[in-house]
């Protein structure tokens, strides 16, 4: 969809998640000015920019862990901003998931009791719930660390560790804030190729933040936010 | 990066002919830039003449593709040469981006507008690399990784040299004011 001014907006019908005309402001700090931006179910969405340009802050929006100043998130029809605290934390238990750059698993967990918690959290029985957990395990080639703790694996063990329980779930849409941010190059690429891949496989969408290039290369397409605002698709000559 | 040099490099395993040769150098090195089958001839003619390459035997039938080459003691010793010496840094500062910008800011154009099309353009390889590289050989995914390295590089002085834009259009707004 094109604007007056022939700039993309990003927002249409038919999309996932919408974020229309979101503003926020950390004191006199302007993260979102007035940013929209449509994500459609099943895309790998790549949210660059510098850091402070406010990219964190728009995928804590959209995942509805902080609200706006003003403007709206919509999710499958429904704005985030009239759902209750106890809806808004079963939608986010259920339907979303969760990568940090530095894994944040629980230390004092082992790697099968951190990725089966979500699962233990949303009712699932002990017995099932370690189930799936070890099938993701070993799907993203991490069973061999099962009973280990977050502090006794490498970094990117554990960042797969926390990719296995951001999808154990199987959610609608998985929130990655600088997934690779903290390996190396090498591992970096094992964990997002394992992300997007089994995230297409599922038909999960991704929004993913980052700063760097060559994670957003995994992504269909990507968006650019310069302070606090979305930078004009460029129209082809 | 030097032809001839990759030829000896693939002649140093075994005596090949030119086709072979053209066919490795793609596959091996040509990526993005394969070699043209005159390029090859040219190279091995030049070589040849610099007893940096010999041919071994040449078939019945006649035509370029007919002789059989093989690397030659001093070829080898090029080599060596070669793999030791490193190579200079590449003169970045003459890259039409580069060019673009600077007139951009010179003559009052949009210079945002000018790095937002490039990073699309870049962001498009890279997703083609990445896409290719999932299902590569070694070579080729090592090849894609150093072109996808020095994408980035340019995407990084993009996000910088419209940082600093934003800087000197700011500080220019502020004198006129």
């Amino acid at each position: 969809m094109r604007g007056a001014d022939g700039i993309g907006t990003n927002v249409g019908e038919g999309a996932l998640l919408s974020a229309i005309d979101l503003r926020k402001r950390f004191g006199a700090s302007v993260a979102l000015d007035g940013l929209s931006v449509e994500v459609r179910g099943g895309e790998v969405v790549a949210v660059l920019g510098p850091s402070g340009s406010g990219k964190s802050t728009l995928l804590l929006c959209l995942a509805g862990i902080i609200p706006p100043d003003a403007g709206e998130v919509v999710y499958r029809g429904r704005t985030l901003g009239g759902l209750s605290d106890a809806v808004l934390t079963r939608l986010r238990r259920d339907e979303f998931g969760f990568v940090f750059q530095f894994g944040q698993l629980v230390p004092e967990l082992t790697a099968i009791d951190n990725v089966s918690l979500p699962l233990r959290l949303a009712g699932v029985r002990r017995r099932d719930a370690d189930s799936r957990a070890q099938a993701w395990l070993e799907r993203l080639d991490v069973a061999d660390v099962a009973d280990k703790r977050a502090g006794e694996m490498s970094g990117g063990q554990a960042q797969r560790i926390a990719v296995a329980r951001a999808l154990v779930t199987g959610p609608r849409v998985v929130f990655a804030d600088e997934p690779t941010g903290s390996l190396d190059s090498l591992n970096g690429e094992i964990v997002m190729e394992l992300l997007v891949s089994t995230a297409r496989d599922h038909g999960t969408t991704v929004v993913l933040i980052t700063h760097e290039a060559r994670v957003a290369a995994y992504a269909d397409r990507e968006i650019v936010i310069r302070d606090g605002k979305l930078a004009p698709v460029p129209v082809p000559v | 990066m030097s032809i001839g040099h990759a030829l000896l490099g693939l002649l140093e395993e075994q005596p090949r002919h030119g086709y072979e040769l053209k066919r490795l150098y793609d596959e091996r090195f040509g990526i993005s830039h394969p070699v043209k089958f005159g390029q090859v001839y040219a190279t091995l003619g030049r070589l040849h003449r610099d007893e940096m390459v010999d041919i071994a035997a040449v078939e019945a039938g006649g035509g370029p593709d007919r002789k059989l080459y093989l690397v030659t003691p001093t070829g080898v010793a090029g080599l060596e040469r070669w793999f030791l010496e490193p190579d200079p840094p590449m003169p970045y500062g003459r890259s039409a981006l580069f060019t673009k910008v600077i007139l951009a800011l010179m003559s009052g154009r949009p210079a945002h507008e000018i790095l937002d099309r490039q990073r699309a353009l870049h962001l498009r390889r890279m997703r083609e690399l990445t896409e290719r590289k999932r299902t590569a050989e070694l070579g080729v995914a090592l090849a894609c990784d150093l072109e996808l390295f020095h994408l980035e590089a340019d995407l990084r002085w993009i996000e910088l040299a419209g940082k600093r834009v934003e800087r000197l259009r700011a500080a220019l707004s502020k004198r006129e004011g």
